[in-house]
């Protein structure tokens, strides 16, 4: 597993009035092979989840993947490190399925023959090979999404980081994506509302407030995130 | 008319035309328009025509996807049309009507033979000796891929805007659904670029 490690790390934005804490500063080391994260919206779940592949720089302190610090060395760290977004509409970015994935595989794979052979074993993987030439437009949510996963799993990252995958999905679409998800050999950074999802996590971490307040064992955490959102 | 632009063009398929090579299918669509443009006669235009079906029919394009391409700019050739037999005279305006026609049958036929990703392969090609003054070849081909994928996206939003404003009650106004439109056009803009960023995508 990668080691992902923050140290002191936060993010503030200047507003009119000041500044706006939306990640206080946070050290940790995740090593675990699955983290979740869980938290009320705009708790700063997002911000810190971009942290881990440079989406978002921290504005102090630093975020280190297997000792690369993300600010410094992004499109290395990016090659490690995957990510998945809420709204798969807005990633996938080619007319075809076949040739989102092959987006993907463009620097690992200059040969076109052999790039659209990587892309079809890929779509096969995921269960789209019979979507392969079809417009991403015409995909349900579901099959956008693990459209979306395929794409960014296809250049084998070591690790994913994903925003509320299934947030947009219904039951049995969210259930396909959490079974993928749990089943990638890749470590997995899950944001989630989805409690069934955070229980199967080996650690889980709570935000609220722009600071994480719990941080361990998945059962734990769930608990103590329910106990926090009931009035 | 959304729907035939949130369904791409290309069929897959192993005719003479999807094995030609991307740059002389190009080649010969740039050299057709041109002919097309330059003989100014309406029995020309109606052999153009011909050709272009000729060639339709070989590539085996589908006749709903030839219908649907050339819905609008039949519309457009139309009118066209009918102000230069105003203006000319009818021989005029049939030659433009059928100038159009056949030009756009002919691009949804490259369209329809071609997968994206081949006509970027060829422009990165084409590109290439740009790289010595500067010009990056996969950040061009990435903002034309942008460019054609950003239309449906737009459309759809376009559509979800309009319904949300009418679900209000919003009706016709347009600042209902202009508003909004935008600042989720700007928005979407914003997440994608954050999609590409994330894959890594345009990282040297």
């Amino acid at each position: 597993m990668a080691t992902i490690e923050l140290d002191g790390a936060a993010v503030t934005v200047d507003v009119p009035d000041g500044e706006r804490v939306i990640l206080a500063p946070t050290t940790l080391t995740l090593t675990e092979r699955r983290i979740g994260v869980v938290g009320a919206n705009g708790s700063g779940k997002s911000t810190l989840a971009r942290l881990l592949n440079g989406l978002v720089t921290p504005t102090s302190g630093r975020v280190l993947v297997d000792g690369l610090d993300v600010a410094r060395r992004g499109s290395a760290v990016r090659r490690r490190v995957g990510f998945v977004f809420t709204d798969p509409a807005a990633q996938l970015v080619m007319p075809t399925c076949v040739e989102d994935v092959e987006l993907s595989l463009r620097k690992r794979e200059r040969d076109p023959g052999r790039r659209r052979e990587l892309a079809l074993a890929v779509l096969e993987r995921f269960g789209l090979a019979g979507h392969a030439h079809v417009s991403v437009h015409a995909l349900s949510g579901g099959q956008k999404q693990l459209l979306a996963l395929a794409g960014v799993l296809a250049t084998e990252p070591s690790v994913l980081v994903a925003d509320e995958p299934t947030t947009l999905l219904d039951l049995a679409n969210t259930r396909r994506v959490a079974e993928l998800l749990f089943g990638l050999e890749q470590q997995l950074v899950l944001v989630t509302h989805d409690l069934e999802q955070a229980r199967r996590c080996d650690r889980v971490l709570v935000v609220d407030g722009a600071r994480i307040v719990f941080d361990g064992e998945a059962g734990a955490a769930v608990d103590h995130y329910v106990a926090s959102a009931t009035p | 008319m959304s729907g035939s632009i949130l369904v791409g063009v290309y069929q897959p398929g192993e005719t003479l035309l999807h094995r030609l090579p991307v740059g002389l299918k190009v080649l010969g669509l740039g050299a057709f328009s041109l002919t097309v443009v330059l003989v100014r006669d309406v029995r020309a235009s109606w052999v153009f025509l011909a050709l272009a079906l000729v060639v339709a029919l070989l590539a085996r394009t589908r006749l709903g996807v030839l219908a649907r391409a050339t819905r609008v700019v039949l519309l457009f050739a139309v009118f066209v049309a009918g102000l230069q037999w105003w203006f000319y005279g009818r021989d005029k305006a049939v030659e433009t009507l059928v100038d159009l026609v056949a030009l756009a049958l002919a691009a949804v036929v490259l369209s329809a033979t071609t997968p994206v990703n081949a006509m970027l392969d060829a422009l990165v090609r084409w590109v290439r000796p740009l790289r010595r003054v500067g010009v990056d070849p996969d950040r061009v081909a990435l903002t034309f891929a942008l460019a054609i994928q950003s239309l449906p996206g737009t459309v759809a939003l376009a559509l979800e805007t309009r319904d949300a404003a009418r679900a209000r009650g919003l009706g016709r106004h347009p600042r209902a659904y202009l508003t909004p439109f935008v600042v989720r056009v700007v928005a979407r803009a914003h997440e994608t670029g954050d999609a590409l960023h994330a894959r890594g995508i345009g990282d040297d």
